[in-house]
């Protein structure tokens, strides 16, 4: 299996608070990689580190082959990032929402009218692709936002917490639209707070503290903590954190 | 190099879909210069005035003449006696009384000493001191004429210009004061919105982890506020002109360059401003008070800095506003070129470029 993202003994310092404390892991291509814990974890801090955003203070890391420390603008050109906001502009349409985040990821004009019917049909939003986005169901802008973060088709895509203040159903399709990007090779790192979700992903870790406390499939580790659930889990975690 | 393009067309798009931000960037320039121009004026015109003139003889008469047709003065009562006066003056049907004396040109010849009193109300001081001042004048200019035509030999004779301003105009002072203030408020503030609003939606997150560089990302949201602000101070600029006959007597080109400085100057206000705060309300907040208050009471646009004391005075240095009121006002006024306000154009790039270094400093610390 390819690597995609290797992380090791990654360290993040704020003055004397070690907001993320030597975390190793590895995240395989084309997988579900579900990135957890409570508020306060780290969970952003390491997210960030990964995204190119923040210069981590010790430890290694590689993103889609890249070094964090010495390339991170070549990283932020091979990954999609999606936060839990949605990042649309509410006073753009549709269209000119892809036209610009498709122009800022460095497609062309032709690539970009090129995709747009394409990823309209897809997304079933032809009708609307004039309206202006703070018409739409959140639903749909939670779809339009995953397809604007792979617009530029990357290898690996970043989602922060995509699923919050969505209803389940949604929530559930939008699982799915996940599960056909990563069959299609695509890596998908995705941090959430739902535990059900938590049982959805291919392998999940699990922050506490700035520490990685557990890290598998979902399955052994439900086996390795004796739990009959991932919330059970969690709340272990969290709460031997505490 | 196309990217920052695509970002500047967006925030034009932003801008233009949004009816507050148009009706901020440009109803409220017109609407302030014409308010300024046309409500709030230090010139009094017309003033209702009452007259008790016991003597009624060729001296007092030739003074009411010369009162009733400096056309600061209108008649608007002949008094029988004081008691008529101070009725009219609680009745509010006018603003100063004129008293003349009894028997006026005999002791005018005679005694060679009269007096004339002025009542004004003073419930509104300024107005009271100006017409004041103007009557006095007026009546001493009389007396000047008086004496000239009695051929006394000796007298000092004060003759007074108005130099830059001969009209004493007050256009002439508020066009370059409003110059300062919108370009404060569109320049520094709503670039400080504009990029506030970013983080809260989250977007600039989405921006930051794009393959376009932070400074990228910030100059494709400024430039259009700059475009905007030219613009504005052009339209501003021609109001002046067109509407009150403000003129531009120094170099246009020069005017220009010096209103580009200050824009980049605000603008680095509002980025700075940014980086403090996360959130648009605080961003507007401290723009109006922490910028707006201070350009407007103390760059020397409503007050007079010399009559300060002196910890606002010292406070008003620190307004990159102060400084281009001073350029400006002495290109549009006096017609000077760059050899005489090349200090105040320093001190302007200095500020600039530490304000810079400071928005810089605060956006790394954020982000490392």
């Amino acid at each position: 299996m390819n690597t995609v993202i290797s992380a090791e003994n990654l360290t993040k310092k704020f003055g004397d608070f070690t907001a993320v404390d030597r975390i190793s892991f590895e995240v395989f291509q084309g997988e579900i990689f579900g990135f957890l814990g409570a508020n306060g974890a780290g969970k952003t801090t390491a997210m960030k580190m990964l995204t190119g955003l923040l210069r981590p203070t010790s430890g290694k890391a590689q993103v889609a082959g890249f070094d964090v420390y010495r390339q991170p603008e070549l990283i932020k050109q091979h990954i999609g990032y999606m936060s839990q906001r949605f990042s649309l502009y509410e006073d753009l349409t549709v269209r000119e929402n892809i036209e610009f985040y498709g122009g800022i990821y460095g497609l062309t004009f032709k690539e970009i009218r090129r995709k747009i019917p394409q990823l309209l049909h897809e997304l079933g939003l032809l009708e609307v692709e004039r309206q202006l986005v703070k018409s739409l169901p959140l639903g749909w802008k939670q779809r339009l936002a995953f397809s604007i973060a792979l617009i530029h088709e990357p290898r690996i895509v970043f989602l922060d917490e995509p699923t919050g203040g969505v209803d389940p159903i949604t929530r559930r399709q939008f699982w799915e639209t996940i599960y056909q990007s990563a069959a299609q090779g695509i890596t998908i790192f995705v941090t959430t707070h739902y535990m059900d979700e938590a049982e959805y992903c291919h392998r999940v870790s699990m922050m506490a503290q700035g520490k990685i406390a557990a890290l598998g499939p979902p399955k052994q580790l439900k086996q390795e903590f004796q739990a009959q659930s991932m919330d059970e889990i969690f709340l272990s975690i969290a709460r031997g954190a505490k | 190099m196309r990217q920052i393009g695509i970002i500047i067309l967006k925030e034009f798009f932003h801008i233009l879909r949004d009816r507050r931000t148009l009706l901020i960037l440009f109803g409220l320039p017109v609407v302030q210069i014409l308010v300024f121009g046309f409500a709030i004026t230090n010139e009094i015109k017309d003033a209702r005035i009452a007259i008790l003139d016991p003597s009624r003889d060729q001296i007092s008469r030739e003074v009411q003449q010369r009162l009733l047709s400096s056309g600061y003065f209108v008649l608007e009562e002949t008094a029988a006696d004081m008691d008529a006066v101070l009725r009219a003056f609680r009745e509010d049907r006018i603003k100063m009384a004129v008293i003349f004396p009894s028997a006026m040109q005999k002791r005018f010849y005679h005694d060679e000493k009269v007096q004339i009193q002025f009542i004004a109300d003073a419930a509104e001081p300024n107005t009271a001191t100006t017409l004041v001042n103007y009557a006095t004048a007026i009546v001493n200019d009389y007396q000047m004429d008086k004496l000239r035509m009695d051929d006394l030999p000796l007298e000092i004779h004060t003759e007074v210009k108005m130099l830059y301003n001969p009209r004493m105009q007050s256009v002439y002072m508020f066009v370059p004061g409003l110059i300062v203030v919108i370009l404060t408020l569109i320049c520094a503030m709503m670039t400080s919105i504009a990029l506030t609003r970013e983080k809260e939606l989250g977007t600039m997150e989405v921006l930051l982890v794009s393959p376009v560089r932070p400074f990228l990302v910030i100059l494709g949201k400024v430039v259009p506020y700059f475009v905007l602000g030219m613009i504005i101070t052009v339209m501003v600029l021609l109001l002046g002109r067109f509407v009150f006959g403000m003129p531009v007597r120094g170099s246009l080109a020069l005017l220009m360059a010096e209103c580009v400085l200050f824009v980049l100057n605000a603008l680095a206000l509002g980025i700075f401003i940014s980086t403090r705060t996360d959130s648009q309300m605080v961003a507007m907040m401290f723009s109006l008070i922490g910028l707006m208050m201070p350009v407007l009471l103390l760059s020397g646009f409503i007050f007079p800095i010399e009559s300060m004391p002196w910890p606002l005075q010292w406070l008003s240095h620190i307004l990159p506003g102060k400084w281009f009121l001073i350029i400006i006002k002495d290109i549009m006024l006096k017609g000077v070129g760059f050899s005489y306000v090349w200090k105040e154009t320093l001190i302007l790039i200095v500020m600039l470029l530490v304000i810079l270094a400071a928005g810089v400093r605060n956006f790394k610390i954020r982000l490392a």
